[in-house]
């Protein structure tokens, strides 16, 4: 059976069984055509092609934004040493082999965004959401396949703005990743806040539509497309995350629209919701006045603490499915785990001026997200307790996708705990603004969010290509990533704790931190190792998609969710008949005398207890 | 040339590891899938079980080398309250840290899979869950009522007494501002900066005439200190780490921060055992090509030091204004000091 005929099923059909049942077995209509290279690849509606689009651009997004951090970190580590290659690459704005400080900031901006924004949400959610959830629902393919394809194709368009914006003479935005204004604001002030600036914003709006559409696609697919028996506690806790993941950011990226386009009526109509008292350049703005740039910071933040769970939330669903499959066990607590992550994506709207408890704000409002970013801090435990308590007593497997899964971890451990210093607002007096914040955004959300990508990738990986990554390169490329990672960043905590601020183009020139520089130098060259290291996953991705060990068995992994009932190359529609009935929970595992796995779609025996209904 | 060596070697390097892990697949192919699965979960096991001590002990012992990098003892009396907070937050975390780490990689070696061993079907227990539900939330009441304790003390209003001084962030440097004899800092305008008015000083203002702009930020050890911190351009973060300070300048909203020196710069040369040492103002907030070196000496003296230090500063309306007009506006200022004495004396 060809994935030919179910090609041209309107879409309706899509979501009646039997009808698409109907289609795939008798030719009709007349209308039948051949899947172009055009309709396979580039614009296609199959929810699982998509899932691999933004996975590819999300794998080029990130050598991109690694590249961007290899090359800075150089300059931090390597102040007083001059690199011809560099001029080379970045022409002058690396004049005799050293970056200029101009472009240092944008070289930083760039990582941020890119990282933040184009890999770890665009790249992560839209590849595992898109991939996962008709998958493991039972549903032939999201709710609107239409609007998915244009989901993907704003990212694209969304991208090439971005990356056009390496290409204008005053260079990408170099106001950081948060781009508060005034600096964002005025080219004056920096070169990057010129048309770089304005293409960033242009982009992220269009990201924000991208990532709209997809967020309602998921939604709407995960509540109304469920096969039968697959209640709301039945589903994979990957499908709860993304399903929080896509409500997170219907909600708060709004805001962040508006956020942007306040911002670009600053810079282009002469208003002034941001803007006040500015003397620069030799004049002062006495036009634009009254604004502030706090009320910048409040929208950024509304969205911008939204959005760092929207990076992790799906990672730990990933990780909480890889866990189970590889220990062989239930996840511990199912309820507790969903439960956490409602309480994680409710709190994570009330606790976004934690990112300024020193921008002056009244002390008894600082408080008050001291008290609702310490409460966040106990749902956050609980799914610690709860993974360990998964593995506690099972029979692990060990593979690529279960070493980046317990590393994911120790990392969220780790970072998790170093929230705890900042968000008691006393303490952030002293570690704000420093390598200290670094150190725990980087731990707790970058790699570990890179982590839970990592791990989806290489379970899934048999199911998007119909072939193994090599595991023996995936061992490798663990051990090497979760080492350096840790040697990486574990040593910026210090660095905070000597004072050190962020952005810092060299800090020589202190007493009180220049001292430091000898870590950088350590921090940058393992740096550039772990980047370059990284080229064994991309060699594995892309030689495996050819030349991979192929899929024989359906089901490889052994697992009990309904991915694995499809066909090893499954079809547009997923199942060649009928979309399977489920009967239980995902993580029936070793349920009979601690051995085997049930799937989904095994019927209850009678007197079996059932968990969930 | 080095260059193209380098590259050589390194892609020579990633071949090689490209062919062994190839390899390494086939023979684990034609092993089989369960034998070779036997063979590497051992040894991934017992990969993981060594990185954890290695790990941990590598973060005790990284900990306390660096320890002697780490800012000095606070040099104002609020960093301490910090200080007291951060080190709590340490041992709570740092006990919670040791125990997840290790049980976490203990029990991915002890319970990795191996013949005979078979994995416990224990999908739930809610008395557990509770229970470590509610532990981390009776740790996180403690940090919390701790840190909010200290943190209304330190954002208390200044006291009446408290000196006061203005700072002003602007691209790239920062600007001191003294009250002058009068104790008042003038009034001042942004439309009025140029390059002889830094701050938009405004002349009228009779307030503005004695007010002092030195290059370098003199505070007066166990006085309490409230900085008015603004800023010209962008944003900056006014950034005294020895003091653990930091607070927003931010350009139309002035922002505060109250602190009291603890040490003079002498005392806290003596304590951290370097003769050379200097308090610095830095800039924390990103705010352009430069601001990597928007640094400014700070000094802290005891009182009279501090007196006969400000007694040497001119009035910046001195520099600023062109040498008649300084002559013209003297007497009124004369005048005014005149005033204020007759004041004191009644
Ligand atoms: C255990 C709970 C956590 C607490 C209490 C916490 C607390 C904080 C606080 C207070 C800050 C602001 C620090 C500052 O700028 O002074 C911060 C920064 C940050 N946190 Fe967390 N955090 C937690 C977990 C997370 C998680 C799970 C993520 C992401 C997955 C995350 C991502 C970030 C990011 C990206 C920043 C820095 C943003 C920037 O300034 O560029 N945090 N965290
Ligand atoms: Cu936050
Ligand atoms: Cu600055």
């Amino acid at each position: 059976m060809s994935s030919t005929a179910t090609h041209h099923v309107s879409e309706e059909a899509i979501y009646h069984k039997a009808e698409w049942h109907a289609h795939h077995h008798h030719e009709h209509n007349g209308h039948d055509h051949q899947d172009t290279f055009f309709s396979k690849y580039i614009f296609s509606q199959d929810h699982k092609m998509i899932a691999k689009q933004f996975l590819v651009t999300g794998i080029f997004w990130a050598i991109i934004g690694g590249l961007m951090s290899a090359l800075f970190r150089i300059q931090l580590g390597y102040p007083d040493e001059h690199f011809g290659f560099l001029s080379s690459l970045l022409g002058h704005w690396a004049p005799d082999g050293k970056i200029d400080p101009q472009y240092y900031l944008a070289l930083v901006t760039m990582h941020g965004t890119i990282m933040v924004f184009f890999v770890l949400t665009g790249g992560l959610s839209g590849t595992f959401s898109n991939f996962l959830i008709p998958l493991q629902v039972g549903a032939r393919d999201m709710a609107s396949p239409a609007l998915n394809m244009l989901s993907y194709w704003m990212f694209v368009l969304s991208s090439v703005v971005m990356f056009s914006s390496y290409f204008v003479s005053s260079g990408p935005a170099s106001a950081g990743w948060t781009v508060y204004p005034p600096l964002s604001a005025l080219p004056e002030a920096v070169k990057g806040s010129g048309t770089g600036q304005g293409l960033w914003l242009i982009s992220i709006a269009l990201f924000i539509v991208s990532a709209l559409l997809g967020g309602l696609n998921y939604v709407a697919t995960i509540l109304n497309m469920r096969t039968k028996g697959m209640t709301m506690t039945r589903l994979p806790l990957t499908i709860w995350s993304f399903l929080l993941t896509a409500i997170l950011g219907i909600l708060s990226f709004p805001v962040l629209l508006s956020c942007a386009l306040l911002l670009i009526f600053d810079r282009s109509l002469g208003t002034s919701f941001y803007l006040n008292e500015i003397y620069i350049n030799g004049h002062a703005m006495v036009e634009q006045t009254g604004g502030s740039s706090i009320l910048f910071q409040h929208l950024f933040w509304f969205l911008g603490h939204p959005e760092v769970y929207i990076v992790i939330l799906p990672a730990m669903g990933l990780v909480s499915e890889v866990l189970a499959v590889s220990a062989r066990k239930p996840i511990f607590g199912y309820k507790a785990m969903i439960g956490s992550m409602l309480a994680i994506g409710g709190l994570s709207f009330i606790v976004w001026a934690h990112h300024m408890f020193v921008s002056g704000m009244n002390p008894f409002v600082g408080s008050i997200f001291v008290v609702l970013t310490l409460i966040i801090a106990v749902p956050s435990a609980v799914k610690v307790f709860n993974w360990i308590a998964t593995i506690w007593r099972g029979s692990i497997r060990f593979t690529p996708q279960s070493l980046f899964a317990i590393g994911f971890v120790s990392l969220f451990i780790s970072g998790g705990l170093t929230g705890l210093f900042l968000g008691n607002s006393t303490v952030d007096i002293e570690l704000t603004k420093t390598y200290f914040v670094v150190a725990h955004f980087h731990i707790v959300m970058g790699v570990a969010a890179f982590f839970g990508l990592f791990a989806g990738v290489y379970h899934w990986y048999p199911k998007m290509f119909g072939r193994y990554m090599n595991n023996t390169l995936g061992y490798i490329h663990f051990f090497v990533t979760f080492i350096g990672s840790y040697l990486i960043f574990w040593p910026m905590h210090y660095q905070g704790m000597a004072g050190l601020p962020r952005w810092y183009y060299t800090h020589s020139s202190y007493e009180t931190f220049g001292h430091m520089g000898e870590l950088s130098k350590f921090i940058s060259t393992v740096a550039v190792i772990v980047f370059l290291m990284q080229v064994f996953f991309i060699i594995n991705f892309f030689y495996s998609m050819y030349k991979g060990r192929k899929v024989t068995e359906q089901n490889p992994w052994e697992a009990t969710t309904l991915e694995w009932t499809t066909p090893i190359e499954a079809p547009h529609g997923n199942w060649e008949g009928d979309i399977p009935e489920v009967h239980r929970w995902p993580y029936d595992y070793s349920k009979e005398n601690g051995e085997g796995f049930i799937t989904q779609t095994t019927p209850m025996k009678p007197g079996e207890v059932q968990l969930h209904h | 040339m080095t260059t193209i060596i380098i590259v050589g070697i390194i892609v020579l390097l990633i071949s090689i590891v490209f062919q062994v892990a190839k390899t390494s697949e086939m023979v684990s192919t034609l092993k089989g899938a369960a034998q070779s699965r036997k063979d590497s979960n051992n040894i991934l096991g017992i990969l993981l079980l060594v990185f954890m001590p290695v790990f941990l002990i590598g973060c005790i012992w990284s900990a306390m080398h660096f320890h002697k990098d780490f800012l000095p003892e606070s040099a104002s009396v609020h960093g301490d309250w910090i200080d007291s907070v951060f080190n709590t937050t340490l041992i709570v975390t740092g006990l919670v840290f040791f125990l997840t780490q290790i049980a976490l990689f203990w029990f991915a070696f002890r319970y990795r899979e191996q013949e005979g061993k078979k994995a416990l079907y224990y999908p739930e227990n809610n008395k557990l869950e509770m229970w470590w539900t509610i532990i981390p939330a009776i740790f996180m009441t403690v940090l919390v009522v701790t840190g909010l304790f200290y943190w209304y003390k330190i954002t208390a209003p200044a006291p009446k007494d408290a000196m006061v001084i203005e700072v002003t962030g602007k691209q790239f440097n920062w600007i001191a501002r003294y009250p002058g004899k009068d104790g008042k800092l003038g009034h001042k305008n942004f439309t009025l900066i140029n390059d002889n008015n830094v701050e938009g000083l405004d002349w009228n203002d009779e307030a503005t005439k004695d007010d002092i702009i030195p290059t370098e930020l003199h505070l007066v050890v166990g006085k309490p200190t409230k900085v008015i911190v603004n800023s010209r351009d962008v944003m900056h973060n006014f950034d005294l780490p020895h003091f653990r300070v930091k607070i927003d300048a931010v350009p139309g909203i002035p922002t505060t921060f109250c602190f009291t020196p603890k040490y003079t710069t002498e005392e806290m040369r003596v304590r951290v055992g370097n003769p050379k040492f200097n308090f610095e103002l830095a800039c924390a907030q990103i705010c352009g090509q430069s601001h990597y070196a928007m640094k400014m000496a700070v000094v802290v003296q005891t009182q009279a030091e501090f007196d006969a230090w400000i007694k040497d500063q001119k009035p910046y309306y001195e520099t600023a204004m062109p040498a008649p007009a300084v002559a013209e506006a003297a007497p009124a200022a004369e005048e005014k000091k005149n005033e204020a004495k007759k004041e004191e004396k009644k």
